[in-house]
């Protein structure tokens, strides 16, 4: 086993762990919007994570570019669709849970 | 969205055209570079694409000719760079507060106003606030710069209140201050 391909599989690892404490966060989480904490933050870099693992065990090619591309991509568009959902929950009147309150 | 002359509308399609054929070309670099797939016709298929795309979205990409651009952009990376460094704490953060047996949150919604009046800083400034630790944007009014942010915990709606770092390092990047 190379070098690179230990690096790579520890990236990727370490985007599985977010994408996995993300899907807990989803359950854990008392409402909506704090959920909404847990995929938004956790999945942008645990999908960055492993886009950088696939760049370094593909090595250096055009794939590499699209890659960087992809990357780009999901830091644009992952907060702006949270934002979205987040947006439409508070326009149509969702309280948001405070402190203290039961889980819902 | 509203052009003042032809010649803004002109600058836009060709900005977005030249943009939409770049990004073509590097997307689909391997036609290129293997020879006996190097033709006109693949060429076209990309000129074709582009100016489909252009014809639909030049309003969306370049609105007006802006001031100061290359200045703008500059100063954007490291903005860009310390931004990147914020997400991998604003994950560290969530993860934490979802492994911890206690679960120390206590959420609120904060509002504030800024200075900022242009689409780019506003929007820059809503998916920083989205990336960064603990908040997220709900809404934002662009006449008054007004902002309304969820927050996880007291700290992160504090560093929006109190500290205002970021409210600052977008105004300096796009010199709205």
């Amino acid at each position: 086993m190379h070098g690179l391909d230990i690096i790579s599989t520890l990236f990727m690892a370490g985007g599985a762990f977010f994408m996995l404490t993300g899907a807990a966060g989803l359950l854990r989480f008392p409402d909506f919007y704090t959920r909404l904490h847990a995929t938004g933050k956790c999945d942008t870099l645990g999908e960055v994570l492993i886009i950088v693992g696939c760049m370094i065990y593909q090595g250096w090619s055009f794939i590499t570019l699209k890659l960087i591309f992809l990357t780009l991509f999901i830091f644009i568009a992952n907060p702006v669709g949270t934002h979205a959902i987040m947006k439409a929950a508070y326009v149509t009147g969702l309280k948001p849970w405070k402190r203290g309150e039961a889980r819902r | 969205m509203v052009f003042k002359s032809k010649g803004e509308k002109a600058f836009s399609m060709v900005v977005t055209f030249c943009a939409m054929f770049i990004f073509w070309l590097l997307l689909s670099a391997w036609i290129i570079y293997i020879p006996q797939h190097y033709d006109l016709i693949e060429i076209s298929k990309g000129i074709i694409c582009a100016l489909i795309v252009t014809l639909i979205s030049h309003e969306l990409l370049v609105s007006k000719r802006g001031e100061r651009v290359l200045l703008k952009t500059l100063r954007l990376i490291p903005y860009l760079g310390w931004e990147l460094w914020q997400i991998v704490l604003a994950t560290f953060d969530v993860a934490y507060r979802v492994i911890h047996p206690k679960m120390p949150i206590d959420p609120r919604i904060i509002e504030f106003e800024t200075t900022l009046r242009s689409d780019f800083a506003l929007t820059t400034l809503a998916n920083s606030i989205t990336l960064t630790p603990g908040t997220i944007t709900i809404l934002v009014r662009p006449e008054t710069g007004k902002f309304w942010v969820h927050a996880i915990a007291e700290k992160p709606a504090d560093a929006l209140l109190v500290d205002q770092t970021m409210q600052r390092k977008v105004a300096h990047v796009y010199m709205e201050e």
